[in-house]
């Protein structure tokens, strides 16, 4: 790569290397392909989280709702096409389902569907609740939401309570099934990356901006402030929604506390990889992802048992003295590479006459 | 033709501070309205009732014959009614062209339009409206490294771009280089005649107010204590002795 390519190039570039390794990863390190899938949902936890947290200043503990929301949702469509929801799960896996591919893919896609625009309805309904809400008081009663959501859940028989419910499984190999969901979440994970990069440049990302800089400024000039708090918040609970029924079927088997309304392995840490990477940049929350989960995986293989003091040593220091995150940090020290313009004040009249 | 705002007997008291008691007035359209008052006499306050800021009391305030009083604050700037901040309040993190753009008016903008970029047209208004408050030059700098004049002008700049009817201006010479408060004066005079805005303007420097309201309203201790043109407020006793009373 000359310096003589220009700055599009560049970025067409990167992302044509990002496209290829990510292609054929899973077929070189097939041993990690678990890893590496998971690497893609940690990706798009910390954009959705991001765009709520990063850019527009309202920090979320509970948006594992919305996965755990769209699993759940998903799960009974695909079991309601062809059973009772209520007879299967009271069989605890008694009733073994034999779907055909195409059962199968259209119970996927719909179930995804509906998970989708579930997500997206929960977060309008919680809107009214949250967003009275400011600052700390904000983050806990979103980590509430998450928390009651689990607990509930855990609770309600139509749904397995605390057991959980069975999914089907993959019709074909495991290796062609550990494939396609790699590539799904893959897809998942660059479609929301790609979506919120165009947000960030419309009228919207400016206005969320503001209301993160000065939500009181923001009101005084006439914005919508709730209106694109509750838009910002749907837009990540749709995301999160697609996230949580694909994980779902991924996972073959899903139960409120541990996989659905995760708290502790996946809710907190798209709070940890934002903050990691760089809070309120495109490319931190990814960054911040592939961090977080490489040093997590390594310290569960090298560190059993201490696995979670690493990870909470790493939340403190990232916390305590590296808020600005990666790319914050990097913004800073050469902001022309992110286009930032930054000029010195020109001196006195030296520009007028432009 | 009746006034653009018009406050009838407008309280507010902040425990046992009765910031403003009963206050009347009238806003008339396309004129430049001064509100003058020692330190603590609750002209602020009284912006804030009249923006939604906080409830009122008891009172009524109404905007183009409209009852306001329980609308929000970005209700009632929606429907064009403006103010700055004593404080000044700008996006310092973010350059003074986006501290442009976030100020576009949002009036009329739809669901969809919320998605839209910035169009040619806007950038162009918001350059010019730079270029109008002489901040041109500097329109690529990030607006927390401007001197505290300037993010003033900016925020001025800001309420314009939202294209208001009527602007309330809360001290705009506060803490400006006295050497540019003439052409502060100038532009603001320019936007009452050149757009059309009604100014309201709170400050606390006489020789400004006097130069540039066609009617002022004097507030002391919460209360309306008198009101008239220039001239004759600058004679009144009772005025005077407010302001010699309070320093
Ligand atoms: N939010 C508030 N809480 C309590 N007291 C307030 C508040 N705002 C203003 N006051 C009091 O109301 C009175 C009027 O204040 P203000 O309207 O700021 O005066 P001015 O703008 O004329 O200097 C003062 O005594 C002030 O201390
Ligand atoms: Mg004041």
């Amino acid at each position: 790569m000359t310096l003589a390519m220009t700055k599009s190039q560049r970025t067409l570039g990167l992302y044509g290397l990002i496209a290829i390794a990510a292609v054929i990863a899973p077929f070189l390190f097939s041993a990690y392909i678990s890893q590496l899938t998971v690497l893609w949902v940690m990706v798009l936890f910390a954009i959705t989280w991001d765009a709520m947290g990063g850019q527009m200043g309202y920090n979320s503990l509970g948006n594992i709702f919305f996965f755990g929301a769209g699993m759940y949702i998903s799960a009974v469509v695909q079991i309601g096409l062809h059973y009772d929801v209520a007879e299967y799960t009271a069989a605890y896996g008694a009733i073994k389902v034999d779907f055909t591919p195409t059962q199968y893919y259209t119970g996927l896609v719909l179930g995804t569907i509906v998970a989708a625009v579930g997500s997206v309805l929960f977060a309008f309904l919680l809107s009214w609740v949250v967003f009275g809400l400011r600052g700390p008081y904000f983050a806990i009663g979103t980590l509430g939401i998450a928390l009651a959501a689990g607990e509930l859940v855990g609770a309600w028989e139509y749904v397995g309570a605390g057991s959980g419910i069975s999914l089907p499984v993959f019709p074909g190999e495991p290796e062609a099934g550990e494939r396609f969901f790699y590539f799904a979440f893959f897809v998942a994970a660059v479609l929301t990356f790609f979506f919120f990069r165009w947000l960030y440049q419309t009228r919207f990302g400016l206005a969320i901006n503001a209301i993160r800089d000065d939500e009181e400024k923001a009101e005084a000039m006439g914005i919508h402030t709730m209106r694109y708090k509750t838009i910002t918040w749907a837009l990540s609970a749709f995301f999160l929604g697609i996230c949580g029924s694909l994980f779902g079927n991924y996972n073959i088997f899903i139960e409120p506390l541990e996989v659905a309304f995760a708290t502790v392995v996946f809710g907190i840490p798209m709070v940890v990889m934002s903050l990691l990477g760089g809070k309120g940049t495109l490319w931190g929350p990814v960054i911040g992802a592939i961090l977080y989960h490489v040093i997590k995986e390594a310290t569960w293989k090298y560190f059993l048992g201490w696995q979670w003091v690493a990870l909470g040593l790493l939340i403190i220091i990232s916390v305590v003295f590296f808020q600005q995150g990666i790319m914050g940090w990097a913004q800073e020290k050469w902001p022309e590479l992110f286009g930032i313009e930054v000029e010195e004040a020109p001196a006195e009249g030296e520009e007028e006459a432009a | 033709m009746a006034a653009m705002i018009e406050l009838r007997n407008v309280s507010k008291s902040f425990g046992g501070v009765r910031a403003n008691q009963d206050v009347s007035m009238d806003v008339p359209a396309g004129k430049i309205t001064g509100l003058i008052g020692p330190n603590g006499s609750g002209k602020t306050t009284l912006f804030n009732s009249i923006v939604g800021y906080h409830p009122i009391d008891g009172g009524s305030i109404r905007f183009e014959g409209r009852e306001i009083s329980r609308l929000k604050v970005p209700q009632i700037a929606r429907l064009g009614m403006l103010r700055t901040f004593q404080q000044t309040r700008i996006y310092g993190n973010m350059n003074c062209v986006k501290n442009m753009l976030i100020s576009v008016p949002h009036r009329s903008m739809g669901y969809f339009e919320i998605f839209y970029d910035h169009s040619p047209g806007e950038l162009e208004r918001a350059e010019r409206l730079l270029e109008f408050v002489g901040l041109y030059a500097k329109r690529k700098l990030l607006a927390g490294d401007l001197s505290f004049g300037q993010q003033k002008l900016l925020e001025f700049a800001m309420a314009l771009m939202n294209q208001p009817k009527v602007l309330l201006l809360d001290e705009p010479t506060a803490g400006i280089n006295p050497t540019l408060i003439n052409g502060l004066i100038d532009r603001l005079k320019r936007a009452n005649e050149e757009f059309g805005i009604t100014l309201f303007v709170i400050e606390h420097n006489m020789r400004v107010i006097m130069n540039l309201a066609e009617h002022i309203y004097c507030l002391a201790h919460g209360q309306m204590l008198a009101d008239g043109p220039p001239d004759q407020i600058r004679a009144d006793k009772r005025v005077i002795d407010a302001y010699l009373g309070a320093h």
